[in-house]
């Protein structure tokens, strides 16, 4: 792993008029890391991970990323051509409901290869066996390929979601809330099934949840926020463990006994 | 004769000149889409607003017109339109595309081939050929500029994908000088590659979506596709009926209630012209009346 980090945000502050999103935010990100954002509602997780997927445009503060040919860039003075170029190869993002993070009337397979048909491949067969390949690989099976994702069930969606992000090999990927609405036994599986590809790939994972189970399964890291500020940061064992803030402290002791 | 009380052509000079520079910057940037001020015109929308529109503002008095629908002279909107301008501008008007300069058309290009010296007016009503896939209008505006066109391969990918193959027959996207994907209106496939390099101005009218975009003569439009699944425009097992024509595009008429059928030019002057020349199709003489006679009685 090299000692540059892929990603690195330096005081990162977003304003919506005189509501704070969140201010000061500094942390690097390195290749294979997964961090952990967890924070209650409204604590501007999500907002962070818009401005650090550039889907918001930061009031101050900076966002740079180093680029596979090393060179690294504030991605404020990336042109739109190629910020879009990025988020669809290099990067990939799922969201909470998968209903934002893919194209409902499009099949299984067309949702898979819609990034490829993006960066420019017009072999129909290689696409297609590239999605099957992938959709495998999220335990989808062959036969759904030409189905809808309306009629996919939750989990389904949100795995289908994941191989539409990965069929690109992306180098960071952004998880809104994930598991957040999927039943216990459902939620496991994807967290093992992300945990299985995160290492296979050695993907780097910006991951904002609300479950500090999700974060303690998934995360080398973890960063703790509220009311739009990074509380505490640390190794997630660290973090959980052994929580210094008083709102950590809170946030850990307030999780339900299994 | 031509009506008075109105200006040449119906528009006023003004109007004219504001879609004529559209006009040329269509002209200037081969299949982006321009916006334009269209007028309320004395027809409703989805009859040819737009083509009309554009027609008026290109049309000169010693201009020989042309109106065809579906590939016929002599269907409601094509006679409705060209009486408009007989009307209106007392231009010379045809029925043989050899003889016109200008050519406004809805759904085909004439089968016989076009020349520098004449202009073809299409009527569109829906510009964006990415309308289906993403509806917002500034996206779409946003992908056209950045040349981000993967998305109408998911579509022709969701074709083959239900269908086999690539199975959109008309308003089959193309891509246009290299550079803008545009729609060429609801001609069947089968014209695309006529306007591959095509030696007559080609023009595109949406009036109701108040949109101008153009085709120069000789530029490459390029009909999208997948390597392995190349594109391919339809063909016919059997001539035309009455013409004997191959490699034109036909249109199946029902005759009974029997399943009896027969397949015919959709372009009537090109059929008739084949026919004065002597050319006879296997149903020429036995086809009722109504299909086989020429001008305005033919259905």
């Amino acid at each position: 792993m090299s000692d540059q980090s892929l990603l690195s945000a330096r005081h990162l502050r977003k304003m919506y008029g005189a509501r704070l999103g969140c201010t000061d935010v500094s942390f690097d990100l390195h290749e294979g890391e997964v961090l952990a954002v967890v924070g209650e509602s409204g604590s501007g997780k999500s907002t962070l991970l818009s401005l650090l997927s550039t889907e918001l445009e930061p009031t101050a503060g900076s966002v740079h990323y180093r680029f596979r040919t090393g060179e690294t860039r504030d991605l404020a003075s990336l042109s739109e051509a190629e910020r879009r170029f990025l988020l669809r190869t290099d990067w990939g993002f799922v969201r909470q409901d998968a209903r934002e993070g893919l194209r409902m009337g499009v099949s299984a397979g067309g949702n898979v290869g819609e990034r490829l048909m993006a960066v420019g491949e017009r072999h129909y067969g290689q696409i297609r066996g590239k999605a099957i390949d992938w959709l495998t690989r999220v335990e989808i099976e062959e036969a759904r390929v030409d189905d809808m994702p309306g009629s996919f069930s939750g989990g389904m969606r949100q795995r289908l979601q994941i191989a539409r992000n990965l069929v690109t090999h992306p180098r960071i990927v952004f998880m809104d809330e994930p598991t957040s609405g999927l039943d216990v036994s459902v939620q496991a599986r994807l967290l093992d099934l992300i945990r299985g590809l995160v290492s296979d790939l050695g993907l780097a994972v910006i991951i904002v949840t609300h479950d500090l189970a999700v974060a303690r399964l998934l995360s080398h890291r973890t960063m703790v926020m509220r009311g739009g500020r990074v509380v505490e940061t640390g190794l997630t064992d660290q973090v959980l463990d052994d929580p210094q803030d008083a709102y950590t402290q809170l946030l850990v002791s307030s999780v339900l006994p299994a | 004769m031509s009506e008075t009380g109105y200006n040449f052509a119906y528009l006023d000079e003004g109007t004219k000149r504001m879609i004529r520079r559209a006009i040329l910057k269509g002209i200037a940037i081969p299949g982006y889409q321009v916006p334009f001020a269209s007028r309320e015109m004395p027809m409703p929308y989805g009859w040819g607003t737009g083509g009309v529109q554009v027609t008026a503002a290109i049309l000169g008095a010693d201009d020989v017109l042309k109106v065809i629908d579906q590939g016929s002279d002599d269907t409601t909107n094509a006679v409705s339109i060209r009486k408009f301008f007989e009307r209106t501008a007392g231009v010379e008007t045809t029925t043989a595309t050899t003889q016109a300069t200008i050519i406004q058309t809805r759904h085909r290009i004439p089968e016989t081939p076009l020349t520098e010296d004449q202009v073809l007016v299409f009527q569109v009503p829906i510009p964006e050929p990415l309308r289906f896939l993403e509806p917002r209008e500034t996206e779409t505006r946003r992908l056209h500029a950045l040349a981000d066109y993967g998305l109408m391969h998911v579509k022709l990918y969701e074709d083959i994908a239900r269908h086999g193959h690539i199975a959109t027959t008309y308003a089959y996207p193309v891509e246009v000088d290299g550079r803008y994907v545009m729609d060429p209106s609801p001609t069947p496939k089968f014209d695309n590659p006529k306007m591959d390099d095509c030696p007559a101005l080609q023009l595109f009218g949406a009036g109701r979506e108040k949109r101008i975009y153009a085709v120069p003569p000789y530029t490459k439009v390029t009909s999208l596709d997948f390597e392995d699944h190349p594109f391919a425009v339809q063909t016919f097992k059997q001539p035309c009926a009455l013409c004997d024509a191959h490699d034109v595009y036909l249109d199946e008429i029902v005759l009974d209630d029997r399943g009896g059928r027969m397949f015919v030019c959709s372009d009537t002057d090109h059929c008739e012209t084949r026919r004065g020349e002597g050319h006879r199709g296997a149903m020429l003489g036995t086809a009722p009346e109504a299909i086989t006679a020429g001008g305005n009685s033919r259905v």
